[in-house]
């Protein structure tokens, strides 16, 4: 089209716009500046060849196939519902045979103080296992000892073959990891695969504990998930941990 | 292959005039250390390492992992330069070159006792590195590629030996090579953790290799002056000569380490992550700043460069003490560079985290040090003992 006949038409103004196209309109132009997270953070770093130099905002919602697991489990963290009840660090510890003492956790739930007009205000915030696209701890492993389940993309252990040299506790953006003194090997969050998961249980215990859904588990390409729903939800802020490091984490943060 | 009997073989590189007592209540002192030092980590075997060392989830590698890579490093330089010395001659360490083959098998097999003692479980090591290779990880190509390298010199110790100056030619490049990219990996092995800034980065593996450089000059230079006073001979002209080739490698290399280790401190505070700028904190205003203004820069820099001019490469004790603070700089530079990469919380501003965390190494590491150096010193004298004779000939090829 010409644009200087395109100067001749009257304006149409935006009243006459459906609801659906403006929407669009501002996700598209809020997506560009990078205002709007919703949907665009899922992108770039749940699929393990998404590159963060895609601004197009056309690529930011990966198609079903993108994503390289059959199914491609990860978590939301409602971060502003945590009220610190550490339900969900119990619920692991006996679900998953964690032991006492020697920094044994495989989650664990932060405190920050911060002062906002005047008043000092109190944040918790959940971490456990990012279950990364590109895992620094996979990828440093000399034995294989660790590795990303082909059906489910979970980070899990093969205790056996861990030589302890604990290369991953130090690669791990997440602080994530620990020795496990009973098994003698590297420990860490595994989603409950081997504890519930198998069992056909469709959340992990933490996530099943939480008296406040802080923790919704599931499917990151099923659309019929809570998980799927919350990180498509429009004009949602969602961030994840350490984006800096290019590990392209599984578990998602949003205050809702 | 030589039809010569092993008791003949040592016959002619023996040196028997060595067999004093003092030099056997030495040789059994530091067997004694060896024992009593690496005793320290077999407790982690039966106490758990969990027990026995002071590391956390938090600083999961301590001084076991830098002791182990100062050893490592310091190998690979000796190598370096005896491979450089055989193949293209030119400079005047040819002559001192077997003692630096020996010495680098033994600095070797010192990180490798060191580090034997640190990982949790090594029998799964031995199999699982075999059966279960991953080929992404750095530390799989660098054991690998130090065992290569430590069977490519033993090979080639027993040529210099037997006198099959080929072989012991073509696998002292073989085994030069592996340890150069043996050294690359360790590096490596740092270089490529985004989530620990203050190593992360392309810089590492050459500064790694700079320090080969350096240790490696160093150790030549410390331990030929101490075989001569075990002897209570003075050096002849031509070992002379030698040993000042390796002081002016040393004194380069000094220059570059030196412009390195600046640089690399700049560029944390002129931008970039805040956790590698806190990690450089810790050394230049932290609790690694004695460490790194006395010890590292002092000790293991300024004074030995001092020292170098002041004995225009004429003095030989003088740069056998050079070489000795050099060492000294280096130990502790590896401990600095280990420590700082995981002193600061990765999520620091949360829980109320210091900016720092707390980590004084346990008795028993200190014990595992001693072995290591025990195995070095007992390894030294031995050799001197055993080969010495072939560390005092002219060039083997």
């Amino acid at each position: 089209m010409n644009i200087e006949d395109l100067e001749k038409e009257k304006n149409e103004g935006i009243e006459n716009l459906p609801l659906q196209e403006r929407r669009k309109f501002l996700q598209m132009g809020l997506a560009v500046t990078g205002v709007f997270l919703g949907g665009s953070v899922l992108s770039l770093t749940s699929v393990s060849h998404a590159s963060d130099l895609n601004t197009d905002p056309d690529m930011d919602i990966p198609a079903d196939d993108q994503y390289p697991y059959p199914i491609h489990y990860g978590m939301v963290m409602r971060q502003n519902r945590c009220i610190d009840c550490e339900r969900c660090v119990e619920a692991c510890k006996q679900t998953n045979h964690v032991p006492d003492g020697h920094g044994a956790y495989r989650t664990a739930i932060q405190e920050r103080r911060t002062t906002e007009n005047g008043s000092e205000k109190r944040e918790f915030r959940p971490v456990l296992c990012n279950h990364c696209n590109r895992p620094p701890c996979v990828r440093v492993c000399p034995t294989k000892a660790t590795y990303k389940d082909p059906d489910t993309g979970i980070v899990v252990m093969d205790y056996k073959k861990c030589i302890g040299c604990k290369t991953c506790m130090a690669a791990c953006p997440y602080n994530a990891r620990y020795f496990n003194h009973e098994k003698y090997a590297i420990d860490k969050c595994n989603f409950c695969i081997d504890t519930r998961l198998a069992e056909g249980k469709k959340e992990t215990a933490c996530a099943a504990a939480c008296p406040a859904r802080v923790r919704i588990f599931g499917d990151l390409k099923d659309k019929s998930t809570e998980i799927y729903r919350l990180l498509h939800t429009p004009d949602t802020k969602i961030w994840v941990l350490r984006p800096d490091t290019g590990a392209l984490p599984n578990v998602f943060y949003m205050n809702a | 292959m030589t039809n010569k009997s092993l008791s003949a073989i040592f016959a002619e590189t023996a040196e028997p005039r060595l067999a004093t007592p003092g030099m056997n209540r030495a040789t059994i002192f530091f067997l004694i250390v060896t024992v009593a030092g690496l005793s320290c980590g077999v407790l982690a075997f039966i106490f758990g390492h969990h027990v026995i060392y002071n590391n956390t989830r938090e600083m999961p590698w301590g001084m076991l992992i830098s002791t182990y890579a100062f050893w490592a490093i310091t190998s690979t330089g000796l190598c370096i330069y005896a491979a450089m010395s055989h193949v293209f001659g030119g400079t005047r360490m040819g002559i001192i070159s077997n003692r630096m083959v020996w010495m680098s098998i033994i600095c070797i097999m010192g990180a490798f006792a060191t580090i034997g003692v640190e990982i949790a479980s090594p029998h799964r090591m031995l199999i699982y590195n075999i059966i279960s290779p991953n080929p992404t990880s750095n530390i799989w190509w660098m054991g690998t590629l130090y065992g290569m390298a430590v069977g490519c010199m033993i090979i080639e110790f027993a040529g210099i030996v037997t006198g099959l100056a080929r072989v012991a030619l073509i696998l002292g490049v073989f085994g030069a090579i592996a340890e150069v990219l043996a050294n690359s990996c360790l590096g490596g092995v740092f270089a490529t953790l985004p989530a620990r800034p203050y190593w992360y980065g392309a810089q590492l593996p050459i500064y790694f290799l700079t320090a080969a450089f350096l240790s490696g000059a160093a150790a030549t230079i410390l331990f030929n002056v101490l075989a001569y006073k075990i002897r209570g001979e003075k050096m002849s002209h031509a070992v002379h000569l030698g040993v000042k080739s390796a002081g002016k490698a040393m004194t380069l290399v000094l220059i570059l380490y030196t412009v390195a280790t600046f640089w690399r401190l700049v560029s944390f505070y002129v931008g970039g992550p805040e956790l590698g700028r806190t990690a450089a904190d810790a050394l230049i205003s932290g609790p690694l700043s004695i460490n790194f203004w006395v010890v590292e820069v002092c000790v293991g820099l300024v004074i030995p460069m001092m020292l170098i001019i002041l004995s225009r490469l004429e003095n030989v004790n003088m740069m056998a003490f050079a070489g000795f603070l050099v060492l000294v700089g280096q130990f502790v530079a590896r401990y600095d560079l280990v420590v700082a990469g995981q002193i600061v919380p990765e999520f620091l501003g949360w829980d109320e985290l210091p900016s720092f965390f707390s980590y004084v190494p346990s008795i028993f590491e200190f014990g595992v040090i001693a072995g290591g150096i025990g195995v070095v010193a007992f390894g030294f004298l031995m050799g001197e003992r055993v080969f010495g004779k072939t560390f005092t000939q002219k060039e083997h090829h």
